[in-house]
């Protein structure tokens, strides 16, 4: 019996009402950003960015931080899937943290006339938490071992996890005595302002949710079909070796039957 | 426990004053690092945040070489099997491996900083030499403790060269931050002191890690 | 020195906005694209197993259920 099924949820329902209330909710943010939140004195039409470009730098810290402690479930369990929520959740906030930078770039472009600039703490924080988070990946790939890659990636997660607060502090505490925030701050908003930006941050943390939904409905149905294609090839080949293994290629993903359980002697999961 | 990374520490020492892989090289390299920023800044005396940022950035890449050889000798030679078969405390292999890397790390300091005030510093060091000593030892803790857990994460990599600074360099700048913070008023022409702000980040950022690299190195040992 | 900076006409900052909104539009596109790809071939492979499954006639045992709904 495949060990991992008993663990698959059906996520159909589930996974729909996520993608139809992400709908309506950036939706409902959208047109609360255009035609209902009020123009800033200072920056005039150029702040709307502020909605688009906080929610998303929030959305994608936490997306660390949950992939942080979704690696301490994995290793204080050995079970696979928890490894599985954590790299879909690391690879998801780094998109995040991307979108975060390239919006925040376009603010300052337009704010200040350079597409980067030092003085926001917020940006350059971003930028050191992409450049160690892109190390994720080639981490992953460079274990060949699935077991090892998963607890490799947990103890990265988990440190990388605790640096992000770390580091905002030290940027912060770095920039506070150059210059004052220019491109805005989330306190002292008009009520107005500070609803449309709290429906903006529910509407993004949904796509966050609905996005990494689909990743893992994805790589389940994935690992399902192999392990179908698995045992239709050991029907078919009896008789014959039938344990040759299905060919895959080779992935920085993590797999469900792959990955066994940390406690020695385990058997690994699967049929 | 004390017992047992006192004898790994010793070990770790002997092998690197019997064949000087680290050290040497680290101080070569911080001295030859001093040369090209002559050349690159065109400069022949810094004081101030520039001082700070050039013995900062030398240092750091210095002690990235000490991480890349950190656990290459045990990886290649078996040592790991070795000493998980010993019934210790894994965590005395992270302490021994963080200490021995805090002594090149000191080394490296006792020649490269007296090597920097003879060949780029402008104002003399004398008064502000014991603050400096204090945000040097700090940052080199946090050096340490990281190094040691990176190194730990790299070594049974494919490409253990590369993802060792790959994944250091961006959990060192919070101790660059506060330490170039710290040292630009000690290496300014006027002297100054270091704030106090800047030490209580280092101090934190040293425990915090000090603490999860000891909570997690354990998972990094399994096989 | 950093004055606050004067409000850009509309029409300049109407670029950049708009610029920053489709920017991650696109971006969600694009995860939608590779996602529909990836579903597609979920789909070829399954087709591929189910008509694989029943070209094997000589399997004593009952018929095997179908693979349970991939959601």
């Amino acid at each position: 019996m495949n060990r991992s099924s008993r663990h698959l949820p059906h996520l159909g329902g589930y996974l729909g009402a996520l993608s139809v209330a992400t709908a309506a909710l950036m939706a409902i943010a959208l047109s609360l950003v255009f035609f209902y939140a009020p123009l800033d004195a200072e920056q005039g039409f150029l702040q709307k960015i502020f909605y688009l470009h906080v929610p998303l730098a929030i959305v994608s810290l936490s997306g660390f931080v949950i992939a942080a402690l979704l690696a301490i479930m994995h290793l204080r369990t050995g079970e696979a899937r928890w490894d599985m929520r954590s790299y879909v959740a690391i690879h998801m906030s780094l998109i995040f943290a991307v979108a975060t930078l390239i919006t925040g770039s376009i603010w300052a472009r337009g704010s200040w006339g350079h597409w980067w600039v030092w003085s926001e703490p917020t940006l350059v924080s971003f930028l050191i938490v992409f450049l160690l988070y892109a190390t994720y990946q080639p981490l992953r790939f460079a274990i060949e071992d699935p077991e090892r890659q998963s607890r490799y990636a947990s103890v990265f997660a988990i440190t990388a996890g605790a640096f992000v607060p770390m580091n905002f502090i030290a940027v912060r505490l770095a920039s506070a005595y150059l210059h004052p925030r220019v491109l805005g701050s989330t306190s002292n908003l008009p009520p107005q302002m500070a609803f449309t930006f709290v429906v903006s941050l529910i509407a993004i943390a949904l796509l966050f949710a609905t996005l990494c939904s689909c990743e893992l409905t994805a790589k389940r149905a994935r690992m399902q079909l192999r392990a179908l294609r698995r045992a239709a090839e050991a029907r078919a080949g009896e008789g014959e070796d039938a344990l040759a293994p299905a060919r895959r290629p080779r992935s920085a993903a993590p797999s469900l039957q792959g990955a066994g359980t940390l406690a020695a002697g385990a058997p690994r999961g699967g049929a | 426990m004390r017992r047992t990374v006192a004898a790994l520490l010793r070990k770790e020492l002997l092998i690197e004053l019997r064949s000087w892989q680290s050290v040497p090289a680290m101080c070569l390299f911080a001295l030859t690092t001093f040369v090209v920023f002559h050349f690159a800044l065109n400069r022949s005396s810094v004081d101030g945040d520039e001082a700070a940022g050039i013995l900062w950035v030398t240092l750091l890449f210095a002690a990235i070489l000490g991480v890349n050889r950190l656990f290459v000798a045990d990886a290649e030679e078996g040592g790991f099997d070795g000493f998980l078969l010993a019934p210790v405390d894994r965590g005395a292999l992270l302490l021994a491996k963080a200490l021995a890397l805090l002594c090149y790390l000191i080394a490296l300091e006792l020649v490269a900083v007296p090597a920097f005030a003879l060949l780029l510093l402008g104002p003399t060091l004398g008064g502000s030499l014991p603050q400096l000593i204090l945000v040097l030892a700090l940052g080199d803790l946090g050096v340490a403790v990281i190094g040691t857990l990176v190194a730990a994460l790299a070594v049974r990599t494919r490409a253990r060269d590369l993802l060792g600074p790959l994944l250091a360099l961006p959990l060192f700048v919070p101790i660059v931050i506060a330490g170039a913070r710290a040292s630009a008023p000690l290496l300014a022409l006027g002297g100054g002191s270091a704030a106090a702000r800047w030490l209580a980040t280092l101090a934190l950022y040293d425990l915090l890690f000090g603490l999860l690299a000891y909570a997690l190195f354990d998972f990094l040992l399994d096989d | 020195m950093l004055a606050e900076l004067p409000a850009l006409p509309l029409h300049e900052a109407g670029k950049y906005v708009a610029g920053a909104y489709v920017v991650v539009f696109v971006l969600v596109l694009v995860y939608v694209a590779i996602m529909a790809v990836r579903l597609s071939r979920i789909q070829r492979e399954l087709a591929q197993l189910s008509s694989s499954q029943r070209a094997v006639p000589d399997d004593p045992r009952p018929s095997s259920p179908a693979p349970p709904p991939v959601s």
